[in-house]
């Protein structure tokens, strides 16, 4: 298979424009005759649903929560990321795009990602004009700050919801379309076959939850928009739904999967509490604009700590060791969060971790300097120029509050200790997921009329996110060039007619669901699903987390391709197929999650570098910094599924060409 | 912090099997709950116990687990999202219950929320809410004026803000003696009528999106203001009372 992925030809920075103006067009009168689903209501489908809805397409959207709004984008905490240089500190498309390839650690292509400084702009105009309540300044202007990886302060924001506001703003805008009838929206759906004839997209077997019915739906373009893959590690940031199925079943009908090793690893979670956890919760990586992070020098301390003995705030300033900081002076607490996560790591596996829980995994993240620096401005402002020690930390809490209030009192509920008082306790977390389905600059995947946009497809990021970059992506891909490529592949289908559901085609992918539905509940063996998923999640964690070598990747394809055995000849699944049963969903999503962990593990090994999220200890530098082989893997790795044995699935490789970046060492020093 | 600690409890749950039949509470042990564990890893935690002994696992509605996505709901000891105040179920930690407690574990109770199983509810009359006008009439083009050339007082915006940040979970639904959707419906109003943006279509917007509220079997306000009480996001009664001024300038 030749891996063509359609960049358009010219100067990098008018591809897209005359991209645009050379894409086929569907007349508005034939645009009722056609049929488009989306799969997924975060900010990628929600947008795209809304604006094909819009353009007047008959649109069908899935999504498996009980409402579009509740899909994951929900979650995103800290911002967006837009090059509008309000702030007037050097801000502009290049910077973004030249940001967001090195945050990638050069392995994203230019193309693509230009194109998403491109729009970036106008996503906040759209916001806007929708009623999304960003935070603004007194004088009614919009308000920004930092996020890591970068040195301008370009992130949009809405306290600690940003996410929320932008999704709940596509929501309305899908919500206007679903009440104009122009969209017909299946909540409480779950997308498990996609269908295929003559070897394009033309449909889905999607599973009611509330009935258990199989139901057949077809179009001429299927839009897979359903997130990231975090959950394969068990314990994530994701919402327990987030799956990889409707991604995987795609992949099985021949869309390539690239890059599944490039995970993102969060600094900044509530660390892990007890073998009952279900997941991980974030602490937005704003916080890193006011906390500063330390661990004690002295090993003694640490230790004291655990045994609970010691408390933080009686570590004096010279005991700590900020050690963001001391590596990374230039871009200090705010590296980006590869950067980040690692450098917790390499501290608690040195002896110096602060959190009493198996493994000592914790590090603190510290706002008092904050609390006084602020605390004094806020006195100043106030034309009190000698305020008392006691007055500058009342005053610098409150402007905690009102930044950050909301993120404080999340942690003060999960862990019952004051972030006021005491510094946070924080752990790196799988986050986000970097890899995905393999789609052309069109976001189409090797499947015809199958697209892919989100955080489901690899397309913008490389091997590393910068924060406040995904609900950029979901929403310049949803509302900004879906619209424009799915368009130009639907000019050729405006003769093809209804699509008949009684196709061999539809009827066959039925029966392979119902099958594999019938397999698990009557296999009647004797463990949970929850039991094989938490399984291979320390296997993910342990050996394909964030720190990899080729052993341990080797001991993880074997122990995961003994686990996919057992869980199919042990795995007990309660209740009928006909029923809301929760388990069924589960068993169904952790069958693929077992086959993309071993894919993942392959995809570790072939690569011999540590670029981006991707640690092979093997390759780093004398300071521990990730050693990347341009020569050797400059490339998006794409796997082509080959049957059930995923040992068997083979690699193709698109070489990234960098014509405007001069591709260098990361350096954040 | 206070360590965590292991507890006993026994859960009386409400259990139904499906929207047409009848339900009952059935009585539930169990034991070595760590107080660290959330109350929804609790509800894991019995599953598990349930399934191993090849007993149905109950049903309830979760995602997020991080207070944001609205899913999770629960009557926990007769109050929505149960005994801590500004917090949804899923924010609730076992640190709140001790050793030898009984736990009462209900849906949301409203004609407008129909059980479909166990603890799960149907909550689409919201969404049909939201559709019959929470919006503001904008399609995407990526040319619409620039974000910053209508200036909105930083009052405004906050406001807005605050009542936008109603995650739809039906606590107040829930949790009002009439069934009523005043708080979700006029935080929804409020965000689009304290905005310029939401200002246009401010009149079609009131009226419908009340009238579906209606449509929908919701109740009336009484201004009892158990709503805010239990709302997670602290929404401030003071959206019901936009939401009466800008129905009746509406109306006019």
């Amino acid at each position: 298979m030749k891996l063509d992925s359609k960049i358009p030809e010219g100067p990098l920075a008018h591809k897209w424009t005359n991209h645009k103006n050379h894409l086929k067009l569907v007349a508005p009168n034939n645009r009722p005759k056609i049929d488009i689903i989306v799969v997924g209501t975060g900010l990628a489908g929600a947008s795209a649903a809304a604006s094909f809805g819009e353009m007047g397409y008959n649109v069908s959207a899935f999504c498996f929560q009980d409402s579009p709004r509740r899909a994951h984008s929900i979650a995103a905490q800290g911002g967006i990321n837009a090059a509008k240089n309000y702030q007037n500190d050097g801000d502009s498309v290049y910077r973004l795009f030249y940001d967001t390839i090195k945050g990638g650690d050069y392995r994203a292509r230019e193309a693509n990602v230009h194109r998403l400084a491109e729009v970036s702009g106008s996503i906040i105009d759209q916001c806007v004009a929708q009623g999304v309540p960003f935070a603004r300044e007194y004088g009614g202007m919009l308000d920004n700050r930092s996020f890591g990886g970068t040195q301008v302060q370009r992130t949009f924001y809405a306290a600690g919801q940003t996410g929320q506001q932008l999704l709940l703003g596509a929501y309305s805008a899908l919500s206007r379309q679903i009440g104009l009838g122009r969209v017909k929206m299946y909540n409480r759906h779950e997308m498990l076959e996609l269908v295929k004839v003559n070897g394009k997209a033309r449909g889905i077997i999607a599973r009611n939850l509330i009935t258990g019915e199989l139901e057949r739906h077809s179009a001429h373009a299927v839009i897979i928009a359903s997130g990231g893959y975090g959950n394969v590690y068990f314990l994530s940031t994701n919402a327990m739904g987030s799956n990889v199925t409707a991604s995987w079943k795609i992949h099985k009908q021949g869309a390539l999967f690239a890059n599944p090793c490039f995970v993102q690893i969060h600094p900044t979670c509530i660390p892990v509490h007890g073998t009952n956890q279900s997941k991980l919760t974030l602490m937005s990586e704003s916080l890193r604009n006011s906390g500063r992070i330390w661990v004690p020098k002295k090993k003694e301390d640490a230790e004291a700590i655990r045994a609970g003995k010691l408390k933080p705030t009686q570590i004096t300033e010279e005991d700590r060791d900020y050690f963001l900081e001391r590596r990374y002076p230039a871009f200090g607490n705010l590296v980006p969060r590869d950067v980040a996560s690692r450098a917790a790591k390499e501290r608690c596996d040195a002896g110096y971790g602060i959190e009493a829980n198996d493994t000592n995994e914790g590090v603190y993240l510290d706002f008092s300097t904050e609390i006084k620096s602020k605390g004094k401005q806020a006195a100043y402002a106030q034309g009190n120029h000698n305020p008392s020690e006691e007055e500058i930390i009342k005053l610098g809490k409150k402007w905690l509050e009102e930044k950050y209030g909301n993120l404080f009192t999340m942690y003060q509920k999960i862990t019952d200790e004051n972030p006021y008082e005491t510094p946070m306790k924080i752990y790196p977390a799988v986050h986000y997921t970097m890899g995905g389905v393999w789609v052309d600059y069109n976001l189409m995947s090797t499947i015809p009329g199958c697209f892919v946009a989100g955080e489901a497809n690899f397309s913008d990021h490389g091997a590393n996110r910068l924060g406040a970059s995904a609900l950029m992506q979901g929403l310049a891909d949803g509302y900004f060039v879906l619209p424009y490529t799915v368009s130009n592949y639907l000019a050729d289908e405006i003769r093809t007619g209804k699509i008949s559901t009684d196709l061999p085609e539809f009827a066959e992918a039925e029966s392979n669901v119902k099958k594999q539905i019938d397999t698990f509940l009557n296999n009647n063996g004797s463990k949970t699903v929850d039991h094989f998923h938490k399984r291979l999640g320390l296997i993910m964690w342990n050996k394909v987390g964030m720190g990899r070598n080729e052993q341990g990747l080797k001991q993880a394809i074997a122990e995961i391709a003994q686990l996919k055995e057992e869980f199919y000849s042990d795995v007990f699944v309660p209740g009928s197929a006909d029923e809301l049963n929760p388990e069924l969903e589960k068993a169904l999503r952790v069958a693929d999650f077992i086959e993309l962990g071993q894919l993942m593990a392959m995809d570790a090994l072939q690569r011999n570098e540590s670029c981006g999220g991707h640690f092979r200890e093997e390759y780093q530098d004398a300071e521990g910094e990730t050693l990347r082989d341009d020569e050797n893997f400059k490339f998006v790795g794409a796997w082509e599924y080959k049957g059930s044995d995923i040992s068997k699935a083979e690699l193709h490789k698109e070489e990234l060409k960098y014509e405007e970046i001069k591709i260098a060492a990361r350096n954040y020093k | 912090m206070s360590a965590a600690k292991n507890i006993n409890i026994t859960l009386k749950i409400w259990r139904q099997k499906n929207a047409k039949t009848k339900g009952g509470i059935e009585t539930y042990k169990l034991d070595n709950v760590s107080t660290a564990s959330s109350f929804l890893e609790m509800l894991d935690q019995l599953n598990e116990q349930l399934v191993n002994e090849r007993k149905e696992p109950v049903a309830f509605d979760h995602d997020c687990r991080e207070g944001i996505c609205g899913s999770c709901s629960l009557y926990i000891n007769g109050r929505a999202h149960g005994p801590d105040t500004g917090i949804t179920t899923c924010q609730l930690h076992m640190r709140m219950f001790n050793d030898g407690d009984t736990i009462f574990v209900e849906p949301w109770r409203s004609k407008a929320f129909p059980v479909i199983k166990d603890l799960v509810v149907d909550r689409s009359a919201f969404d049909r809410i939201q559709q019959a006008g929470g919006f503001v009439s904008v399609n995407t083009s990526g040319r619409t004026i620039d974000a910053n050339s209508i200036p909105v007082p930083k009052d405004d915006a906050d406001k807005a803000f605050m009542a936008a940040a109603c995650i739809g979970c039906g606590a107040c639904v829930a949790t009002c003696k009439n069934g009523s959707a005043m708080l979700f419906v006029g935080a929804k109003v409020s965000q689009y009528a304290l905005l310029p943006q939401g200002k246009v279509e401010a009149t079609e917007r009131v009226l419908n999106m009340v009238r579906q509220m209606d449509e929908e079997g919701f109740g009336n306000c009484t201004n009892t203001g158990a709503c805010e009480i239990e709302c997670p996001k602290g929404i401030s009664l003071e959206n019901i009372a936009r939401m009466n001024r800008e129905y009746l300038k509406a109306s006019l």
